[in-house]
């Protein structure tokens, strides 16, 4: 039972002394991505080889017996964010990262490593430079990030509560509860930390509106419901650093008066789920969580509770009304869950991303926090990097980075040498951004101003081989599933869109279907009661303005550009190719192909299956798939 | 509410374990979710009987329960297939190819009619919004082990190879 700051001190020190006695330490990542490409292999590999050379160690025998010097230890870490590059090992004190490393890697690995060289050929190679890079920090992909919510995340072994105390895990809560609730409240509202789940209100402000009420009981929510498609940062931070974001729901607690916490988790991720029990579990054996935590008055206990698969349980009063054990349907609002949400007592809902970052801004301070990001925007964010980029992974800026930096400089450009297309910003609730915008940053406030939004952090990057009118049709299609069905214009407006823009992606479009669009989808903005309804439009919208060419393709030339839509494709025969042998006439199941023997055939489009067959039996390859 | 007709009539439900399951979560109404979650669990479905017997014991009406059955995607009225998969439509593996491979497994397994399991209850396949893995796009999940970069015929290796060994994946799933 840890009850002071002096002991967490202890913890800290003991610990970081501990691991500086053996000679090495292993970090396997065991994030999702390198999970499937077979880290757990290479850390079992690496256990046993270092055992056969007798040079495994743990952090308990370090802690223990003071002469282990040459022992290594190994663990498994969450997410290190490097994913295309998976799986990765890091070597430490120094910083060696390893890439794509399989389990007949691994004696060559500690080879080097008792040799003090490196495997020059698992190392990072700079695909413009050829340079090799072996230090984690030096290579591009981390070099332009800045670390804050996820600064433990691939570092420490996540099931291990010294090694987050080592890291000053938990003295953020300490410093909260030296203080006054309303001056902790102060210090979040003058950090000017804002919801890093999407909408971007000021956490303060929401924790005063909690505080200000008198109650008899009063919840702190965590958002963990991560649905948008194409987003893992929330994950992440759970799998990966879970006491973080217990850490800053005490705060929390402690500032709003509040003595028990929930953490609503997606169905879909269960490992996230058994390490925050294990978390838990741990937080109320060192006495962080339980009663009279650090000998104050403070009490606080959380439990986590599953979802059960609903896009919609990610909006605050949708979220209450699932743990309540109802349909995850919103109400309207005010009052707001900060007057009266779960059980109608005044509730806090913050994100993941949000909390992790609070015990950093109470234990570095808030000018600290303030030296980051941008004025209105201050802290940095986590975005899910993936699409068509070279570099995916799970990556931290500072706020107001370009997305072009994002795109270029973390995600070295877009694979295979193809063209940028479009960067999709917010998952369902956002838009799609254009080259000529490449040099917008990334903050709440310019994203609104161009009609995208933060959403939750999903980019996904989109190269010339992507039809946007179909991602719009993929997103209304989404959205059109996941609505709960409340608001007329929410349930059968999206339903309408999704059936214009099949259309349109079917060839069959016209160009009242353009004006319609933007009508119904004004309507749906207005007439939805929450934030899934009210955003629902914004992917079609943002791409209509932007890429309204494109649009324009699929109704007037009945073409689609980027090569996609499978009714837009055409076949047609070269004239001049052709020596009119009638063999794909005789071939053609619709009777689509037309001429008569020795002059050149034609196919009637209208009638084609497009099938193909007429391609594979032409011997003069006369027949092109045109788009 | 015609759909009630569809849920399966037959299950052989264990009153012992139901009762478990209630006292273990309470009989509060808040505490419907995670006990159709450990219904759903331990039978892949939520069998018509049991969804009674919950709305019994937590002093609910049965449409009420069947309402939250029918709301939330993880609930299936239907037994599912021996073997769950679960193709990946994230925006990420959707940019990178999901259809194609949706399509090829639906091809492979034949499933005709818009329907998810197979007739011989060997398969169900179905589309997930995210499976948060969107570096390995597109992805797809049989009995949660993932599989990463999919192709078309990339499925179909696996599933070859997932049918020979078919008892030797079921006792590591």
């Amino acid at each position: 039972m840890i009850k002071t700051r002096k002991q967490i001190l202890e913890v800290q020190n003991t610990y970081n002394e501990a691991i500086q006695r053996g000679k090495a330490r292993i970090v396997v990542c065991a994030g999702p991505g390198c999970v499937a490409n077979g880290s757990p292999q290479v850390y079992e590999k690496l256990v046993a080889e270092l055992k056969s050379r007798d040079l495994y160690t743990t952090v308990d025998c370090l802690l223990q017996d003071e002469a282990s010097e040459s022992g290594v230890t190994a663990v498994n870490s969450g997410c290190q964010g490097f994913c295309e590059k998976g799986p990765l090992v890091r070597i430490e004190p120094e910083g060696i990262l390893y890439t794509k490393v399989q389990p007949e890697d691994v004696p060559e690995i500690i080879d080097a490593l008792e040799a003090d060289t490196v495997v020059e050929r698992l190392l990072y190679q700079d695909p413009e430079t050829n340079e090799v890079i072996a230090k984690e920090g030096q290579i591009p992909f981390y070099k332009y990030q800045t670390r804050v919510a996820l600064s433990n995340c691939g570092v420490v072994d996540p099931e291990d509560i010294r090694a987050y105390i080592a890291r000053g895990g938990y003295q953020g809560l300490a410093n909260a509860l030296n203080m006054s609730s309303a001056q902790v409240i102060e210090h979040i509202l003058e950090a000017n930390l804002r919801g890093r789940g999407g909408g971007g209100f000021p956490a303060g402000r929401k924790w005063a509106i909690a505080a200000s009420q008198e109650a008899d009981q009063k919840y702190i929510i965590c958002n963990g419901d991560e649905g948008d498609p194409g987003a893992f940062m929330d994950r992440s931070i759970m799998e990966g650093d879970p006491h973080s974001v217990l850490e800053g729901m005490m705060i929390a607690g402690y500032a709003i008066g509040a003595s028990e916490g929930y953490i609503y988790v997606r169905a879909e991720y269960p490992l996230a789920v058994q390490r925050l029990k294990k978390t838990i579990a741990d937080a109320l054996q060192y006495g962080f969580l339980g009663t009279n935590i650090l000998g104050s008055d403070f009490s606080f206990t959380i439990k986590v509770k599953e979802g059960a698969g609903a896009f919609v349980c990610g909006e605050e009063s949708a979220l209450i009304a699932s743990i309540e054990g109802e349909r995850g349907m919103p109400r309207p609002k005010p009052p707001f869950p900060a007057v009266a949400g779960l059980w109608g007592k005044p509730t806090i809902i913050n994100n993941v991303e949000t909390l992790a970052n609070v015990a950093h801004i109470l234990d570095k301070g808030v000018d600290w926090f303030k030296s980051i990001g941008t004025e209105k925007s201050p802290g940095t964010k986590t975005f899910a990097l993936t699409g068509e980029v070279e570099n995916t992974g799970l990556i931290e800026v500072p706020m107001g980075r370009t997305i072009e930096e994002i795109v270029f400089k973390i995600g070295g450009g877009i694979r295979n040498g193809k063209e940028f297309k479009a960067v999709q910003i917010g998952g369902p609730s956002g838009g799609c951004l254009t080259k000529e915008q490449l040099g917008i940053t990334l903050d709440f406030d310019s994203l609104r101003k161009v009609g995208a939004m933060m959403g939750s952090g999903g980019l996904v990057v989109m190269d010339e081989n992507t039809c946007v009118v179909e991602v719009a049709r993929f997103f209304m299609n989404f959205i059109q599933s996941e609505s709960c069905g409340k608001c007329t214009f929410c349930r059968e407006g999206t339903m309408q869109m999704l059936d214009i823009l099949q259309r349109i992606v079917d060839g069959q479009g016209t160009l009242d279907d353009l004006d319609l669009l933007v009508e119904l989808g004004e309507m749906v903005q207005i007439g939805s009661l929450c934030g899934l309804g009210k955003s629902a439009p914004n992917p079609v919208l943002s791409t209509l303005e932007n890429f309204r060419e494109e649009y324009l393709a699929h109704i007037v030339d009945k073409r689609c550009p980027a090569g996609v839509c499978q009714s837009l494709r055409r076949y047609v025969i070269s004239a001049e190719k052709c020596k009119g042998c009638s063999r794909c006439a005789r071939e053609c199941p619709a009777n689509a192909i037309s001429g008569s023997v020795g002059s050149p055939y034609a196919i009637d489009p209208e009638k084609c299956i497009k099938c193909g067959a007429c391609v594979t039996v032409c011997k003069f390859k006369a027949i092109e798939e045109v788009w | 509410m015609n759909n009630t007709d569809q849920i399966v009539q037959d299950a052989d439900v264990e009153l012992s374990f139901l009762s478990s399951v209630v006292k273990e979560n309470g009989n509060q109404p808040a505490a419907l979710i995670p006990i159709l979650q450990m219904i759903q669990e331990k039978y892949r479905y939520l069998p018509k009987n049991a969804m009674e017997f919950v709305a019994d014991a937590l002093g609910l009406s049965p449409a009420t329960v069947y309402g939250v059955a029918t709301f939330y995607a993880q609930f299936s009225l239907e037994p599912k297939g021996k073997y769950v998969i679960k193709v990946c439509d994230g925006t990420a593996c959707h940019v990178r190819g999901s259809s194609a491979v949706y399509d090829a497994i639906c091809k492979r397994v034949e499933l005709v009619d818009g329907k998810s399991t197979t007739k011989d209850g060997t398969y169900t396949v179905e589309t997930v919004s995210c499976l948060g893995a969107c570096v390995l796009a597109p992805v797809v999940t049989i009995n949660d082990k993932v599989y990463g970069e999919m192709t078309p015929e990339a499925i179909n290796i696996i599933l070859d190879t997932l049918e020979k060994e078919g008892t030797n994946h079921d006792q590591n799933a």
